[in-house]
């Protein structure tokens, strides 16, 4: 990718082209206005294609078939393994292990280094920005090794108080922080190389939750200084059922097995096995071979467009998006505004309940979400029971924005919320 | 307007009926959505196992707070017996709205509180 390509402005239109569902229309008539891209991303022709073209003629379990549409099939995995490591700036593609997707990542590494490093004692540093998929694995563990997890605060704006990150690697024994590199639910970008900086100087290794990161920003695991990086393929793009975890070879390579089972072994006795090696030791059983085809399909439509060149998108649109939504009277606006916010746009209206609210979203075709996120703890944070969240790809153009802020109205008008 | 929020929706949950509290009810339950954070408290005052009054309280969404309403008015002077006949869909008929399997756990929070007060419960048996 050259720098002039990438920040070029993207022809939304053409995208918009790309993507089969858009031309759809939802409750009676209305065209789709898709806001949910942070739950899952909608797929282009290309994707869907690969997925199918690969069962159409491809289809055939992987590694260990000596005819050639096994060879086939297990050298499209390969490739996509390999895709996917070039995209994230993976020193090797072996350094990508499979998995369904980030929450699989972030247990596989709590199963795999957590077993074998963390003590009684020990201490998780995680933030009250996560997603339950990085707080309850290692709730779990401390639950089961009696390690500690503790959890670094936001300020005002839904910042990372990396003092208390700071204070709590002075004080407390801790052997890993685990952080979202974008928050779902406030958009929040955090300082992860920064972040690496203070937990390496401390002795603690660090593992970003990539979810809302890897798919929307340019992101290499070498400027990012993170031992394991977790995303999901279904929000970048890709088919569900596909994800993955990186770190670094070494790091793999000191690490026991996941799952048991088939694919993950060197040798089996009756009395005994030896662990295959990286990353075959952590993808036990059949993988999703179509769907790592598929993913590494959506890669290549990313590189095309060029992530630098959605980044800048999403950030035009949250630019076009929150001035129109502060006039709204009783609007209340959650996370950071400035250039460490990404797409997503968390917000209450009066009292209304966020439920309500989506349901007169909904009613306009507009897809957005009302809930906690899977972020209780942070919604506990900020004294609410739910938001409404809208957030951005790079296939929603302003009029997505106008359709929302028209229906914001709507609900306005239906709940009087006054100013 | 809108086909969810009818105007006696909407009446419903800015002016619900029934609203408060009982001093020394009979029965009284209380209940949450985990998910949405919708919650409803019913008191009940009995004469000959008969609902002679009834209170609720709660928050949340429109369309729980809503039939709330909707459901103290429609049990009012009601038999225990006639509450615990009391089917689903007859609060939805009353509702008169179309609602989603989305919404479903919001319209019926009432119904499943008022139920358990006439079970005379104090909490879910686990
Ligand atoms: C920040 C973050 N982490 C983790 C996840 C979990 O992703 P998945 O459900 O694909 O495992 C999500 C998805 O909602 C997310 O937004």
């Amino acid at each position: 990718m050259n720098a002039q390509a990438s920040t070029r402005p993207l022809d939304i239109e053409r995208i918009r082209a790309d993507f089969p569902i858009l031309q759809r229309t939802v409750r009676g008539g209305k065209p789709l206005v898709y806001l949910d891209s942070a739950a899952t991303s909608q797929k282009p022709a290309s994707v869907i294609e690969a997925l199918a073209g690969f069962y159409r003629a491809s289809n055939a379990n992987i590694h260990r078939g000596i005819y050639e549409l096994s060879e086939e099939a297990s050298v499209l995995y390969e490739e996509a393994r390999a895709k996917v490591a070039r995209f994230i700036g993976a020193a090797r593609a072996e350094e990508v292990v499979f998995v369904r997707n980030t929450t699989e990542a972030i247990n596989l590494v709590a199963r795999t280094w957590g077993a074998t490093h963390l003590r009684p004692g020990d201490v998780v540093v995680t933030t009250i920005l996560e997603h339950h998929s990085n707080i309850v694995p290692w709730q779990q563990l401390a639950a089961e090794r009696g390690i500690l997890v503790r959890f670094v605060d936001i300020d005002e704006d839904g910042r990372l108080r990396l003092d208390q990150l700071e204070q709590l690697l002075r004080t407390e024994p801790v052997k890993l922080v685990t952080v979202t590199h974008v928050s779902n639910a406030l958009g929040t970008i955090n300082p992860i190389p920064e972040i690496a900086r203070l937990a390496h100087a401390a002795g603690a290794l660090l593992l970003v939750d990539g979810a809302q990161s890897v798919p929307h920003l340019p992101v290499n695991v070498r400027e990012l200084g993170a031992d394991f990086l977790a995303f999901s393929g279904h929000k970048m793009l890709g088919p569900f059922g596909i994800g993955a975890l990186w770190a670094r070879y070494d790091l793999l390579a000191s690490l026991p097995p996941f799952l048991g089972g088939g694919g993950m072994i060197r040798t089996v006795t009756t009395e005994n096995f030896t662990p295959g090696d990286v990353p075959a030791r952590f993808e036990a059983g059949t993988p999703s071979v179509a769907d790592a085809v598929a993913l590494g399909a959506a890669v290549d439509y990313l590189e095309t467009i060029g992530m630098a060149a959605i980044r800048q998108h999403e950030r035009a649109l949250l630019a076009y998006a929150l001035p129109r939504l502060e006039e709204l009277p009783g609007i209340r606006l959650f996370g950071p505004v400035g250039e460490d916010r990404a797409g997503v746009i968390s917000f209450t209206l009066g009292d209304v309940h966020p439920h309500d609210e989506a349901a007169i979203l909904d009613q306009n075709g507009v897809a957005a979400r009302a809930g906690h996120h899977c972020t209780q703890p942070l919604m506990r944070r900020l004294g609410v029971v739910a938001t409404t969240r809208a957030s951005f790809y790079l296939y929603n153009h302003e009029g997505d924005v106008d359709r929302l802020v028209e229906a914001l109205e709507e609900a306005r008008r239906v709940f009087g919320v006054a100013g | 307007m809108s086909d969810l929020y009818r105007e006696h929706i909407l009446d419903h949950y800015q002016h619900p009926r029934n609203y408060g509290t009982l001093e020394n009810p009979d029965r009284t339950f209380e209940d949450s959505n985990p998910l949405c954070g919708d919650r409803i408290r019913i008191d009940l005052k009995l004469a000959d196992d008969r609902i002679v009054d009834i209170r609720f309280t709660g928050r949340g969404c429109a369309i729980s707070q809503a039939a709330a309403s909707i459901l103290t008015e429609m049990v009012k002077g009601k038999s225990l017996e006639e509450v615990k006949q009391l089917g689903a869909q007859e609060l939805l008929e009353e509702l008169g709205v179309p609602i989603s399997p989305a919404r479903r756990k919001c319209a019926l929070l009432s119904l499943k509180v008022l139920k358990a007060a006439a079970y005379g419960l104090n909490e879910w048996p686990s």
